[in-house]
């Protein structure tokens, strides 16, 4: 018999075998699939959750703020997470603006939320000079307008609009703090002048109000000099009291921003995170670990499957032993029963690695909602990666080491002293 | 023509107190092509075993078993394995069918190791064996007899020169068993395939005009009483 019929053999046998024991093959296929998806799932999710925290484009590659942690910082204004390590003088900002090496700087200035969406106010540069991505300006949805640096107006992101409900012409109160939504509301309604088109970065998830607002909210105490402001209705406020949370800045190329993160470290008033995706990396790098003990468990996961695809052949070994004697006696030789074991195992194996696709998609599809939902941040949808090829090849291997052992039982089976039993196989 | 000749033919079994124990001795032993020979074997007297060593499911310690030429005692075990497929057709008195497949799966099932599945082929024997109305069903769903022809069919399947047939009819009735017994000599006789079978039934031992007592052909069995 030629290795094909025998191939063809094996696989009618093995095939008519997983039918008769649909139930445990169910059970098998599913705990390699769910192996195998947990897998692709952990090494695809966190290429992919570096990639978004830390490549993903921001429309700037510096941020200028309080002196301190660069990467609370970077949380603060990139991902609108954690609080404000403090503010700085608006002089900075002015001084960032007027630097050669500063290609575009905008104000951040954050202190308040609206159902724990925050507020940050800025200026119209804004929609006029902010590039989300390279070559690309914010798009207001139709019927939205810039808001007016004169009155209380905002421009709420794509996420805000979808969750509040906020429509053009709505109005709302701020309340204090950045997170806290059942803080104490500031007088003065806010009217929303337009809605952001889905920009896929976490500025869907803001409210944005002229910095003017910020300054001039009630409640609200300016220290940019060291003494306490507070703005009065009418009165122009001076600079030198103004203070903002940060400002986000374009560099000039990486020459630029290394010269002026060198210069402004220097000092002792401000930090400069650049280039911001550096910070996320050390986070990542610190979290090094985590990563190592989630692949650790999947891979755990798949041994455990492999033995239960070992454990279910195994079992059944005893009943087959008939079967296996009544092939033998049939011509099949001893490799063919062989194959046919390792081909079921195999097969298990394989059925449960297309299966981990879904469990895959499902588990990415549900992890990058959950991160847009709380940060904003997108995941590349199911971006190429290794593991998703190389899970499936490796479930296989694994499916077929599993099937060794009760393919060794096969084979060894004695035709004379098996069949000598009786019974109908 | 002779298909199968064995000479000086030798097996033994080592018993659990470590004695050897020579089950077959068979001097000589000869069977013409398309010859139809029942072999008297009384219980103990190495039926089972001097059939399985004509088929090379067992080795013997010395001897020689050729088959339409083939000499299988040296060949290896891969060998002895494909010839069985292709030139050899066995019916096991406990029929051996697969339980989990159809009666029309069971009898492809001898073809996969021999010349490759012949679903008509296979369907023929089944309809000429009176179950064409149960190709579809699974051993326990059929009786007896039919499960008989089913095994018969299978070990037709591929064509082969020598049927061998360990009490085929030992676990049917005698009116069963009468039936059963033309079938298979019938069929064989319409294949070209001469028959070996091994009974202890005299009703059925009967039926042959070609008879031998296993104990005279077979030494180590001299002696035994039924």
């Amino acid at each position: 018999m030629s290795v094909l019929g025998s191939l063809s053999a094996c696989w009618r046998i093995a095939r008519k075998s997983l039918r008769q024991h649909a139930l445990s093959t169910a059970v098998t296929v599913a705990s390699a699939a769910l192996a195998s998806g947990l897998v692709m799932s952990v090494f695809a999710l966190t290429t992919a959750s570096r990639d978004a925290f830390a490549g993903g484009e921001t429309g700037y590659d510096a941020v200028l703020g309080a002196k301190g942690s660069e990467l609370q910082l970077v949380m603060n204004t990139v991902f609108h997470l954690d609080t404000s390590p403090g503010n700085i003088p608006w002089s900075l900002y002015e001084e960032a603006k007027r630097d050669r090496r500063v290609e575009s700087a905008l104000p951040y200035a954050v202190g308040d939320n609206y159902k724990g969406f925050r507020i940050v106010g800025t200026t119209g540069e804004l929609f006029t000079d902010f590039q989300p991505r390279e070559g690309e300006r914010l798009e207001l949805m139709p019927g939205g307008r810039p808001f007016d640096p004169a009155y209380r107006e905002a421009v709420v992101g794509s996420i805000v609009a979808e969750r509040t409900g906020l429509r053009v012409g709505d109005t709302f109160l701020a309340t204090h703090g950045v997170t806290d939504a059942a803080g104490p509301e500031h007088p003065g309604a806010y009217t929303v002048v337009g809605v952001l088109e889905p920009t896929r970065t976490p500025g869907d998830r803001v409210i944005w109000i002229p910095i003017e607002g910020v300054f001039r909210m009630e409640g609200h105490v300016l220290s940019g000099t060291g003494e306490r402001y507070t703005a009065q209705a009418g009165v122009e406020i001076p600079d030198e009291h103004k203070e903002i949370s940060a400002v986000l800045i374009r560099t000039r190329g990486s020459g630029a921003g290394r010269m002026l993160e060198f210069d402004i470290d220097q000092g002792d008033q401000a930090t400069l995170a650049w280039p911001i995706s550096e910070s996320i990396l050390q986070v990542f790098e610190k979290l090094g670990w985590v990563v190592m003990v989630l692949e650790g468990v999947a891979v755990l996961v798949v041994l455990v499957a492999a033995a239960s695809i070992l454990a279910s052949l195994y079992n059944t070994m005893n009943e087959r032993r008939r079967e296996f004697a009544v092939l033998r006696a049939l011509g099949a030789r001893r490799r063919t029963v062989f194959g046919v074991i390792v081909m079921e195992s195999t097969t298990i194996a394989g059925l449960g690695a297309l299966l981990g696709y879904a469990v895959y998609f499902g588990t990415f599809h549900l992890a990058s909602t959950i991160v847009r939902e709380k940060t904003g941040v997108v995941f590349e949808d199911f971006a190429a990666h290794p593991a998703l090829y190389w899970t499936p090849i490796g479930m296989l291997v694994v499916g077929a080491i599993a099937g060794l052992l009760p393919a060794l039982v096969a084979y060894r089976t004695e035709v004379a002293t098996t069949l000598a039993g009786g019974g109908y196989g | 023509m002779t298909l199968l000749q064995i000479r000086d033919l030798q097996k033994s079994y080592r018993s659990p107190d470590g004695a050897v124990q020579v089950v077959v001795d068979v001097p000589a032993f000869d069977l013409d092509a398309r010859a139809q020979v029942a072999l008297e074997g009384r219980s103990g007297s190495g039926k089972t075993t001097f059939l399985n060593l004509i088929a090379g499911l067992l080795k013997p310690e010395r001897g020689s078993i050729r088959v339409d030429g083939t000499e299988l005692v040296g060949a290896s075990e891969a060998r002895r394995d494909r010839f069985r497929a292709e030139h050899i057709g066995y019916v096991f008195q406990a029929f051996h069918l697969l339980p989990g497949h159809t009666a029309l799966e069971n009898v492809e099932l001898g073809m996969l190791f021999g010349p490759g599945p012949d679903r008509a082929f296979a369907q023929h024997l089944l309809e000429r064996l009176g179950l064409g109305d149960r190709l579809g069903y699974r051993p326990p769903q059929l009786s007896l007899g039919q499960q008989q022809r089913v095994a018969l069919a299978r070990a037709l399947a591929n064509r082969p020169r020598l049927v061998l047939a360990d009490e085929p009819t030992g676990s049917l009735d005698a009116r069963r068993a009468s039936e059963a017994l033309g079938l298979i000599r019938e069929l064989c006789a319409e294949q070209d395939a001469a028959l070996l079978l091994v009974s202890h039934d005299d009703a059925v031992l009967g039926a042959f005009e070609d008879r031998l007592d296993l104990a005279d052909l077979n030494r180590a069995a001299a002696g035994v009483t039924a």
